[in-house]
């Protein structure tokens, strides 16, 4: 990306959601949600319980589908793509709730999130020489290397759910890493982790983003966010009610009022 | 692979090939031929259900139309063997393409009740359609293969060209389990939606899976009938899916040589059992029911465990960690 165009990727949004709107029968879990997120920068996405930010999350990535509203990612419109293409535009993503690839090793777990950027198929599959053999070994040294650089190269050979559970929130991470998103979605990754593996992991968001990639993280450990983030969007009742820097938010009557109930010191 | 299980491999290959040569009796070959037959359909329900994880108990319906269209190109059109079960192959791949697609939005159970639906109106249009099939008289005068000069007229001789076809059936899982494709399929097994989130479209996966497997079975369809030489629509009931899908999770589901074993057994166990007589079908129920219990992962599992092989799966060169000394600490 040239100079200009990070310029005008910051100023427009690398992805911009405007009108966001997701019904579930009678309830409207999301209600004209607009956000920006700028290219390059740690974004938070806060808010209280049921405001609509897995929801919101789900729908970038392709999980549900909006009622209404416009998802731009770099350019390309989300709303209304399968989940697997908008994975292949460069969208990775973890779960809340631990999504592995549970029986399976945990190299294999991360050589499985290569799977867009490799080509093998069933044909090819047969040809054990060549290509075929090649992109086999490029694609589990590309895993080693993210499970090194998540700190689990000892742990490859063992089954994901055998992992304690920061470990496998670290394999959900390394997994997404390995399709090389420009976007990187993550549902509470502290959720669950003592102070030392959320300090851990603080220091790993920032090596993601110095790999280039955007980060858009829900997260409830509210020193962490003001900590980690750039920029955050507040939610509640399925609208954004405040964006900006994190002192911004702290500030922000809004956010105190619906949110932070006032309780909490911006430090 | 490691030089210890090659060597393995090739003895065994070995003690396959010898097989016709040590053994005379037509009775075991035959049994040896059905037994062959039996694992190239259970290594397909095992792409379908023990790669990707999706139940199918329509297996017997496109092992019948492999039979059935093998059969029919022989009889009524004349064609040589081989030509026409490569064709059967193809054919009941291509209705597995016909099955797959309407069921693409079924899991679990339902799935399960869309293909023995599938499987009950395969056979009563086998039963009906008598102008193809000959209904419940059954199908005659089917040609034994021809390679060259060389009918495969005895049992032993037709033992070579079952080797060979599962041979050629293992080889194809084998590539495809240890590459790409094969981990899409487990990771749809394993969670669909993770699986979907990382660029995998389960569609595409699932539909070469039925289709995989519905070629799998017609193949070995076709090679029955022309070992058989007759063809009955009674022999592709509902109970001989059950039987398939029996002899896969007693072999263990996820594993080509726990499939192929598992099929293997469990055609040579009613054979052994014969001099029970009536009461054998409940000593083969007992048994597959202890099997099931006491080796919960299948004859593969069994394996493992024997050998004290990590992670429970077969060929999985991935269960050796770069650091062995250390993986206990992670």
């Amino acid at each position: 990306m040239n100079a200009a165009n990070e310029i005008a990727a910051r100023e427009t949004g690398f992805l911009q959601v405007r009108g966001l709107l997701k019904r579930f029968g009678g309830i409207t879990a999301v209600s004209g949600l607009d956000m920006t997120v700028r290219g390059g920068d740690i974004h938070g996405l806060i808010g209280p319980n049921g405001s609509g930010k897995t929801t919101t999350l789900n729908i970038i990535s392709g999980l549900y589908r909006a009622d209404g509203g416009s998802i731009s990612f770099d350019g390309s419109e989300l709303v209304r793509r399968p989940a697997h293409a908008i994975a292949q535009l460069g969208v990775g993503r973890t779960f809340q709730n631990i999504r592995l690839f549970a029986g399976l090793s945990v190299l294999e777990n991360v050589m499985i999130g290569r799977h867009v950027r490799t080509h093998v198929g069933f044909v090819s599959a047969l040809f054990p020489g060549g290509a075929t053999a090649r992109e086999e070994r490029e694609t589990r040294e590309y895993a080693r290397e993210l499970l090194q650089f998540v700190g689990l190269e000892r742990a490859a050979g063992s089954v994901a759910r055998s992992l304690p559970y920061g470990d496998q929130r670290r394999v959900e991470i390394a997994r997404a890493l390995a399709s090389e998103p420009r976007l990187l979605l993550l549902d509470e990754p502290a959720a669950g982790m003592n102070p030392t593996e959320t300090d851990t992991l603080v220091e790993l968001l920032r090596r993601i983003r110095d790999r280039g990639a955007t980060l858009l993280l829900i997260e409830h450990d509210m020193n962490l966010v003001m900590t980690v983030c750039e920029r955050i969007t507040v939610l509640n009742f399925g609208q954004h009610i405040a964006e900006g820097t994190a002192a911004e938010i702290a500030r922000n009557p809004d956010v105190i009022t619906a949110y932070l109930g006032g309780a909490i010191d911006a430090a | 692979m490691t030089l210890r299980r090659r060597a393995g491999f090739g003895a065994l290959l070995i003690a396959l090939l010898c097989l016709p040569l040590v053994v005379h009796s037509d009775y075991v070959l035959n049994v040896a031929d059905i037994a062959g037959i039996y694992a190239i359909a259970v290594l397909g329900l095992g792409i379908l259900l023990g790669f990707a994880g999706q139940l199918s108990l329509a297996q017997a319906a496109f092992f019948g139309i492999g039979a059935y269209a093998s059969g029919y190109l022989t009889v009524h059109w004349g064609w040589p063997v081989l030509p026409s079960m490569a064709v059967a192959t193809v054919f009941s791949g291509l209705i597995g393409l016909g099955l797959g697609w309407p069921c693409l939005r079924l899991s679990g159970h339902y799935l399960a009740l869309a293909t023995i639906g599938f499987g009950i109106i395969t056979q009563l249009v086998l039963i009906n359609w008598t102008s193809v099939t000959n209904g419940s008289d059954g199908m005659t005068g089917i040609p034994p293969p021809q390679i060259g000069p060389l009918t495969l007229s005895t049992y032993g001789q037709y033992y070579y060209l079952v080797l060979a076809s599962l041979a050629i059936c293992t080889y194809v899982a084998w590539r495809i389990k240890s590459t790409r494709p094969g981990r899409a399929l487990q990771a749809i097994r394993e969670n669909e939606l993770a699986a979907s989130a990382t660029g995998i479209d389960p569609t595409h996966y699932k539909i070469v899976a039925f289709v995989l497997a519905g070629a799998y079975a017609g193949l070995a369809g076709a090679l029955l009938a022309h070992s058989i030489k007759f063809l009955s629509p009674d022999s592709y009931s509902f109970d001989q899916s059950v039987i398939f899908l029996v002899m896969l999770i007693v072999g263990g589901s996820g594993s080509i040589g726990g499939a192929i074993l598992g099929a293997v057994l469990l055609t040579f166990l009613p054979e052994v059992l014969r001099p029970l007589k009536s009461s054998y079908i409940m000593v083969y129920g007992a048994a597959v029911i202890a099997m099931v219990i006491f080796m919960p992962r299948g004859l593969a599992g069994l394996f493992d465990a024997v050998t004290h092989r990590r992670g429970g799966q077969e060929t999985r060169p991935l269960a050796t960690p770069a650091h062995p000394v250390e993986a206990k600490s992670a």
